[in-house]
């Protein structure tokens, strides 16, 4: 009550900005401790990120990765729930997609089977995040716990059925046999090609679309459906849920369900897209990425797409910097990213409420609240 | 507003020494004044009596003496020295001590634990208890509060855990005991017991003070009663000089006269709402509502009045759906509803059954919402407003420019969040999206509550005019005004029963007061008119 | 051969049981007092870098454990100044921290000591000894080897135990601790302060995950290597919850999970009879199993501490 609030604009852009800022401070401060030049890095970035079209390509390739994520921790988070599991949601999603394409593709062509991995992911993923889904709803299984604990099942899962099952007989390394062609999502340089467009090597494939296509999908569902509005009103307020008549323990379903088959989508990306065989660590805490896309992104679709773009480009910038300068590691991106999420998430009225100080001294715009 | 007006302070030189002192007490949060220059004279050694409404102060003013708000302005003094709280720990030292209304025990503790929280005389539990436990026997020995010091106290029963917290603030050398309406959750009985307990306290020379309510406690109890209203004192006198109807007067604050409106033509209709024998338990085991039966009739206003926390909330939430009561049954539109199947939020409003709640914020709107989201909550169903499952935003945002436009909200904006606009721009909203329903049955709470004064008549003519259409209303209202200019029948509630029931002609303003205090005139059943 | 199995297997479950122990009981000082703490792994993580840096440095045992226990406090602070001072969401402070942490102590271990990550092997004289090299020899296998072989951290381990059970339920700080996890209003009330209680719990708590993280280092492996907690911090969080946010029964969750990771080990390719070949991740996967299904069977009853994750707000 005593700080002033802030207006919309400032909210939306201002606040995410100046999280941001201060977290490439702390990361800068890093840096300079251990003899680099924050500002060279941050060149060295940019430049890798964006200096040449294979750069950017790479970059699309993450951010495909961390808009699904991304969506998934937004749509939970719409719906008043806190998901964590995205790291084992999109392992599943994985699973799901090498499983059918390991099981199918031999007899399927390409326009039957790449429907049907999508699906796969998109299934696997939300079934995995049900079942925490269910026990928050019906048991009350606190969601944050359970799917911590469902993210080392689904990794203990995978590495089971990877030694045991799927792995390609004869081989050393712990991945499965290389996918039937008809199994995998054409890249960019194969799709460009259909137009007579070059385009450089790089692992970015038609998933991107589909992650853009995700994206405006999650709009129209929490923004233009009866549904999503549903599912928005019982994350706002239950109380106004339960005046209303909505049931929160199906919204709770509902919310998880599209949360993991979201996540679950990475598997689209990294695994019938990239590497066209099941192998591990494909997720490579992309899932965790995710809860900081969203709470830049402030768990809007379209902050997403940015939140992501900036993502991609910080992991991809993060790996050419490391070429160049042996002594500098991809983790600072990762420190980054912890930063975001102390900051905007941990923190949010630490920064906030400065700002809306900062914001109202300054002439002309106190006097544009509504009365 | 004042038409008591607060005795000054001064004006009781001699007389027993003082406990209390607070004089020019003024406590704001944000835009609500809590408090607005509140003078408080406690004698010591006598049961002081503080009432009012939910709301009125009263708990505001007894935190700010115990130390857990810091008054804005004024100042406080206990048994003649200046008393600076900046903490409860202050208060505390100082020889006050308070019962919370919530009470303040860990269930996971022992009585024993409880008691000693805070002021443990060792730093092993084992040595502290030793030394505790021979003291706290005598204490319960001479005070009649009697405890089982070793159970747990989440298996305690709802009295033993107060006695419990009386002991503990005792144990502490309390000379000055604050109970903050230490009977809303005992049994009479146990309220019998309590009272008894407190006689004998302040025979041994504790000074009490009593935050409640219910006007016969203060009859039967206290020396002395501090009336409050919106913050401020309204009337100050002994108990021996006042009656519960001057009271409960001072307490609801009549302003002058009721506007009452002569009845229009319309003759009340057939039954559209019945209800039987509903009981309400909460989740504290407490019973809330004692088997109420209520007729809603077709263009007809009920007012249920009564004081605050009465069982009118509970009343308002079985019948719009929110809560299953543990007995009783309802009829609405040809259909009848039992406790195990009882009605829904989405029943109801499938049987034209609108529900304006009481409290706006956690329930009517959706304050992060755009107020045209808002204003379809609870009928997103609607073919108008989701055909096809996707949103009819134009229609939507249509709709609620619309509604702005008929009930006056302002700002105009139906981009605006919920939660920007004021409360009384809220509450007209809400109104226009439950009224625009046109629905047969409407179920209102405190529809005016922190609504500036010209929005209230626009209010009470909107709800006349749905009377007119044919509606049939039940109302509950804290302001005695409302009830009386709107009503067609009038109910008064204490205690979770119905006390009374008149047609409005027959109502005066005495006689209400007496029911809403429970001194009962003359004994009479509520039964739903044939 | 049984008794040399027997013990191979106690001696291998006590050293696998000590870190999660640690970090489970500082987790249950943590959360007794209403505070939820992910941030357990990331904790030790830094204390398992910050041992392993100020070890190969100073050469001094003491002094990397220090160093260890001084950054987990470090981080409890941090901690409690985002969730305690400012009421910010524990989950996400808890979350935030590991992610911080994992990023941050590979980019100074690779920037420092140029080993890819890793530190380079500590001394014998900086790593912790068996208190009693000879036990061995004088009690034979079971007892001398499986039970006395062990440096002086995995007896304070368990040491600590009694010692966090003395606190909580024998000490007038431990009623306080449970109490402000239960009802900070009425510590409020009582006259204490909610914010220091929580303070000095994360303060404990830091401790307790140092001296975990440093265990990684100076007992289990000699270097550091990037997130070589690998999870141990949310097995102990598991192990916190399946023992009920009791220091004892948390004690025997750790146990039966270092048992299980044991003999996972140990079962690789072999047949059981009746049961055939077990695979290993089943017995990997039962701890996170096991504390879903205790989770879910906790319907209805309140065991985890009632204010856990609320941030204290006085009201009006």
């Amino acid at each position: 009550m005593s700080a002033p609030t802030l207006p919309r604009w400032a909210d939306v852009v201002v606040l995410p900005l100046v999280n941001l800022a201060v977290a490439l401070l702390i990361s800068g401060a890093v840096m300079a401790l251990i003899g680099q030049n924050p500002l060279e890095v941050l060149t060295l970035m940019a430049k890798g990120a964006f200096g040449s079209m294979r750069g950017f390509s790479y970059t699309l390739y993450y951010t495909t990765t961390f808009i699904f994520t991304g969506l998934a921790v937004a749509v939970a988070a719409h719906g008043g729930l806190f998901n964590i599991g995205a790291e084992g949601q999109a392992t599943l999603g994985g699973l799901g997609a090498g499983i059918f394409a390991l099981w199918l593709a031999r007899d399927l062509p390409g326009f039957v089977m790449l429907p049907l991995i999508i699906l796969a992911s998109a299934g696997f993923g939300a079934l995995w995040a049900l079942v925490p889904a269910y026990l928050q709803a019906y048991r009350g299984s606190h969601i944050v716990i359970t799917t911590i604990m469902f993210n080392f099942l689904a990794y203990t899962l995978l590495v089971y059925l990877l030694v045991n099952v799927l792995k390609a007989p004869g081989s050393m390394a712990v991945e499965s046999a290389p996918f039937e062609p008809s199994a995998a999502l054409p890249n960019a340089q194969e799709a460009f090609a259909w137009f007579g467009i070059e385009w450089p090597s790089s692992p970015l494939n038609l998933s991107f679309l589909l992650a853009l296509a995700a994206a405006g999908l999650v709009y129209a569902y929490l923004w233009r459906t009866r549904a999503g509005y549903r599912l928005r009103t019982v994350g706002a307020s239950a109380g106004a849920a339960e005046y209303a008549g909505i049931p929160p323990a199906h919204q709770i379903l509902i919310a998880m369900a599209i949360s993991g088959a979201l996540a679950g989508m990475v598997g689209v990306n990294e695994i019938a897209g990239v590497n066209r065989r099941l192998l591990l660590d494909f997720v490579a805490g992309a899932g965790f990425t995710g809860i900081a896309v969203a709470m830049m992104g402030r768990n809007h679709p379209a902050g997403i797409l940015l939140a992501s773009l900036l993502f991609g480009a910080l992991f991809q910038g993060g790996a050419e910097v490391g070429f160049e300068m042996p002594q500098f590691s991809r983790e600072m991106v990762v420190t980054l990213q912890g930063f975001v999420i102390l900051l905007s998430g941990a923190m949010a009225y630490v920064l906030a409420p400065t700002l809306a100080r900062v914001i109202h001294a300054l002439p002309g715009i106190a006097k544009r609240r509504p009365a | 507003m004042n038409d008591h007006t607060p005795i000054p302070a001064t004006s009781r030189e001699p007389g027993p020494p003082l406990a209390v002192r607070m004089a020019g007490i003024r406590k704001t949060f944000g835009p609500v004044r809590a408090n607005d220059d509140v003078t408080l004279d406690v004698a010591s050694g006598t049961v002081h009596a503080l009432v009012g409404e939910n709301g009125a102060g009263k708990s505001t003013l007894m935190s700010q003496l115990y130390g857990l708000y810091v008054p804005d302005a004024g100042t406080i003094e206990v048994f003649g020295k200046p008393a600076h709280l900046r903490s409860t720990h202050d208060a505390i030292a100082m020889g006050l001590g308070m019962v919370h209304q919530h009470f303040m025990l860990v269930d996971t503790l022992t009585a024993l634990e409880n008691v000693m929280l805070g002021a443990e005389p060792h730093a092993l539990l084992l040595r502290a208890e030793r030394m505790v436990r021979p003291r706290l026997q005598s204490l319960m020995e001479s005070t009649g509060l009697r405890v089982d010091l070793d159970a747990r106290v989440g298996d305690l029963p709802v009295g033993d855990r107060q006695r419990l917290e009386i002991l503990k603030v005792l144990f502490r050398g309390a000379k000055v005991l604050i109970l903050d309406e230490p009977t809303a959750v005992l049994t009479p009985q146990e309220t019998q017991h309590l009272f008894g307990v407190l006689a004998t306290l302040r025979s041994q020379g504790t000074t009490v003070i009593l935050i409640t309510h219910k006007l016969d406690e203060v009859m039967r109890l206290a020396d002395r009663v501090t009336v409050m209203r919106a913050g401020r004192i309204v009337h100050e006198c002994g108990v021996k000089d006042t009656s519960p109807a001057q009271l409960a007067e001072a307490m609801v604050g009549r302003k002058v006269n009721i506007g009452r409106p002569a009845t229009t033509g319309v003759a009340p209709g057939e039954v559209v709402l019945d209800a039987k024998g509903l009981q309400v338990v909460d989740a504290m085991g407490v019973t809330r509502l004692h088997g109420i039966d209520l007729a809603l009739r077709a263009g007809q206003i009920v007012g249920v009045a009564g004081v605050s926390g009465n069982g009118q909330s509970e009343l308002l939430e079985v019948l719009s759906g929110l809560r299953t009561p543990r007995a009783g049954t309802l009829r609405l539109a040809g259909e009848t509803f039992a406790p195990t199947r009882w009605l829904t939020p989405r029943t109801a409003r499938r049987l034209r059954l609108a529900h304006v709640p009481e409290d706006r914020h956690a329930r009517a709107m959706v304050m992060d919402f755009a107020a045209w989201e808002s204003g379809i909550l609870g009928y997103e169903g609607l073919l108008v407003y989701s055909g096809g499952g996707f949103l009819r935003r134009r229609r939507m945002r249509e709709d609620t420019r619309d509604m702005m436009e008929r009930f006056d909200v302002r700002p105009r904006q139906p981009e605006l969040a919920s939660g920007r606009f004021s409360g009384g721009n809220q509450q007209k909203l809400v109104l226009a999206r439950e009224l625009g329903q046109a629905p047969h049955v409407l179920v209102v709470g405190q529809p005016t509550r922190g609504v500036d004064i010209g929005a209230i008549e626009f209010i009470h003519g909107q709800l006349r005019k749905l009377r007119e259409a044919g509606c049939a209303i039940l109302l509950v209202s804290s302001e005695l005004d409302e009830i009386l200019a709107l009503s067609d029948r009038v109910l008064v509630m204490n205690a979770g029963r119905i006390t009374g029931e008149r047609p409005v002609e027959a109502c005066t303003e005495a006689e209400l007061g007496l029911l809403m205090a429970h001194t009962e005139v003359h004994p009479e059943k509520a039964e739903a008119p044939a | 051969m049984d008794a040399i199995l027997a013990g191979t297997l106690l001696a291998s479950t006590l050293r696998v049981a000590t870190p999660l122990i640690l970090c489970a009981l500082a987790g249950v000082l943590a959360e007794r007092s209403g505070v939820i703490d992910l941030g357990l792994e990331g904790k030790m993580l830094f204390a398992a870098f910050a041992a392993a840096a100020v070890g190969t440095v100073t050469g001094s045992t003491f002094v990397a454990m220090l160093a260890a226990c001084g950054i987990a406090v470090l981080m409890s602070w941090l901690h409690g100044f985002a969730t305690v001072t400012h009421r910010g969401d524990q989950v996400v402070s808890g979350m935030a921290l590991n992610i911080i942490t994992y990023g941050l102590t590979a980019v100074l271990a690779i920037a420092w000591f140029q080993q890819g990550g890793q530190t380079p092997p500590l001394g014998e004289d900086v790593r912790l000894r068996p208190l009693w090299p000879g036990a061995g020899e004088t009690f034979g296998v079971i007892v001398g080897e499986g039970l006395l072989g062990h440096d002086g951290l995995v007896y304070t381990a368990l040491a600590l135990v009694g010692v966090v059970w003395f606190l909580l339920y024998r000490t007038r700080l431990g009623l306080r601790l449970r109490a402000v996890g239960e009802n900070p209003n009425m510590v409020d009330a009582a006259g204490l302060s909610v914010r220091r209680l929580r303070y000095l719990a994360l303060s404990m708590n830091g401790v307790l995950c140092g001296l975990a993280g440093a265990y990684l280092v100076l007992a289990q492996s000699a270097a550091f290597a990037p997130n070589m907690t690998a999870g141990r911090g949310y097995m102990a969080l598991a192990a916190m919850i399946f023992g009920r946010w009791r220091p004892v029964p948390a004690l025997a969750a750790c146990l039966l999970f270092g048992f299980l990771d044991t003999i996972a080990v140990r079962l690789q390719g072999v047949k059981l009879p009746h049961i055939g070949e077990v695979p290993v991740q089943a017995i990997q996967a039962l701890p996170y199993l096991f504390t879903v299904v205790l989770l879910a069977a906790f319907i209805g009853r309140n065991v985890a501490p009632q204010a856990l994750g609320r941030p204290y707000v006085k009201e009006h």
